[in-house]
């Protein structure tokens, strides 16, 4: 059941916190269960504006939970997770919060995009004819202009001359790249990446980093990476937070975190990682 | 007397034939109409409003559970009694239509299944439209894969026409019983019959193997 909040002061509370700029996300006592089981537990996270955060944690902790309740893909069970001030999973009704429509997620989310691990590339559908589908149709731009754009961000990923491929006909590592042009091309505010390399050959992990690198340097763009690479999470996150049972069990910034974890769980797990 | 008159099958050859074209032209109709309606009763089932997904289902399952016969018999004869008049090659063409569309409707509810999870939440995560991501991403996907088992439909549903004789149309087995009440001689007609659903179904296999081939080539690039 969602619980309604009652206070109308709750709802504008977030959002003035921090009075001149509100986290671009923040989870609010986010609770999210599957059966009995709960995966998350009362979470609080904030990420500011151009924030890099890279969520690691071991198998189960509710990382992947995380990103996908932030793109709707689930819904909490209870706590309201805010995008820039704005309620996502709920939505202001005569001074309550109650549980948001498909109106208003749809608005919201409109901010937020995401690559997965398993790159889900529209197979029936060329790579351009990949990055150009929700410009045209949900941003309503034309087809030259989302044609131009497309190729744009081909480009940039390196594959504009396997713009007119299918995704069976390209590596994985392509495919991938593809998948984050395909984010991009709907300008989001917020990425979430999801082990994004975790399916790829070890030899093109490296394609696949290197690309949101450069996303990191040409856009302004919050991300909630998790990953299972260390390295890549030191030099390129700003936070890290360990995931562990459901909740943020240590998070500081990165290169502290990763060279000198404070808490014994955190050690052993890098440990383990790291081997 | 010969078993089997070659003059007599020739004599009778233009009158089924031109009954042939009937059994097509209704076959051909009614598979189009179920095709489509099918399609609609899929996505229908798979609503998330319940006051459509449950009067769907239950239309489904009623009409697969009844026979042809008394659906067709029911077009025909008992809704003129509430003011609804057809033509018997329209009541013919709707029974079968909606007859078929039941099936069909099941036919695409697991294509539809079949397309993975990941494509959905794709979708959502470029925040597209559930109507814009059945009509890009998702139906595209589902069709290919379950022509084969359409196709079967439709050769089910060209050996079910028979079944208009019932109500006057004349089609290829009611042109057969006219011609042998008139003549007596049964061998030749039945068995052209029979000879022409063969050739009919023998096409239409052919014809759903093509439109297989070709739709994977074009939807998904591959054979
Ligand atoms: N749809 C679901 N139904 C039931 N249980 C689920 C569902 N999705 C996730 N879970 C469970 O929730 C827990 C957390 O899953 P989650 O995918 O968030 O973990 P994770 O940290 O991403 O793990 P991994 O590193 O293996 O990807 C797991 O125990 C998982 O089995
Ligand atoms: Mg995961």
């Amino acid at each position: 059941m969602l619980k309604t909040i009652e206070n109308s002061a709750a709802v504008t509370q977030a959002a003035d916190q921090n009075q001149s700029t509100p986290p671009m996300v923040r989870f609010d006592k986010v609770t999210k269960r599957f059966g009995d089981l709960v995966v998350l537990n009362a979470l609080d996270l904030d990420v500011a504006p151009n924030e890099r955060v890279a969520i690691i944690g071991p198998s189960g902790s509710g990382k992947s939970t995380l990103l996908r309740l932030l793109m709707t893909l689930e819904t909490p069970n209870e706590g309201v997770i805010y995008v820039e001030g704005e309620p996502l999973n709920m939505m202001p009704r005569n001074g309550k919060l109650v549980p948001a429509d498909e109106r208003h997620i749809r608005r919201v989310r409109q901010r937020i995009g995401m690559v997965f691990q398993h790159f889900h590339l529209f197979p029936h559908m060329s790579a351009l004819g990949n990055v150009i589908e929700a410009p045209i149709h949900v941003l309503g731009l034309s087809r030259q202009e989302a044609v131009t754009r497309g190729e744009e961000l081909l480009e940039m990923v390196g594959l504009v001359d396997k713009r007119d491929q299918r995704p069976s006909q390209l590596s994985g590592g392509q495919q991938q790249r593809v998948a984050i042009a395909r984010s991009l091309a709907m300008r989001p505010d917020i990425m979430l990446f999801d082990e994004v390399t975790s399916a790829l050959d070890p030899e093109l992990v490296g394609e696949v980093l290197s690309t949101i690198r450069r996303i990191g340097e040409e856009h302004n763009i919050t991300m909630l990476i998790v990953t299972h690479e260390m390295g890549f999470a030191k030099e390129f996150a700003d936070r890290v937070c360990f995931f562990d049972e459901g909740k943020i069990c240590e998070q500081g910034p990165a290169k502290e975190l990763l060279t000198n974890p404070q808490n014994p769980r955190t050690q052993r797990f890098l440990q383990a990682v790291l081997g | 007397m010969n078993i089997w008159d070659w003059e007599f099958a020739w004599r009778i050859m233009p009158l089924l034939l031109d009954a042939v074209v009937i059994t097509v032209y209704a076959t051909v109709l009614g598979f189009a109409f179920a095709a489509v309606f099918g399609l609609v009763l899929a996505l229908m089932r798979r609503s998330h409003r319940p006051w459509i997904s449950l009067p769907t289902v239950a239309f489904v399952e009623f009409v697969r559970s009844t026979p042809l016969l008394v659906q067709i018999y029911f077009l025909y004869f008992v809704l003129p009694e509430f003011g609804v008049l057809m033509p018997a090659i329209v009541a013919g063409i709707l029974g079968l239509g909606l007859h078929f569309s039941t099936y069909c409707s099941e036919v695409y509810r697991a294509g539809l299944d079949g397309v993975p999870r990941g494509q959905w939440e794709a979708a959502v995560s470029l925040n597209m439209s559930r109507y814009r991501t059945y009509r890009d991403i998702v139906i595209p996907q589902a069709i290919p894969p379950v022509v084969p088992a359409l196709g079967n439909y439709l050769v089910g549903m060209i050996k079910e026409t028979p079944l208009l004789s019932s109500i006057a149309v004349v089609e290829v087995m009611q042109q057969a019983k006219i011609i042998g009440s008139e003549t007596f001689r049964y061998i030749e007609p039945i068995t052209l019959v029979g000879a022409f659903f063969l050739v009919v179904s023998l096409v239409a296999m052919m014809g759903i193997r093509r439109t297989e081939a070709w739709l994977r080539q074009k939807v998904l690039g591959s054979h």
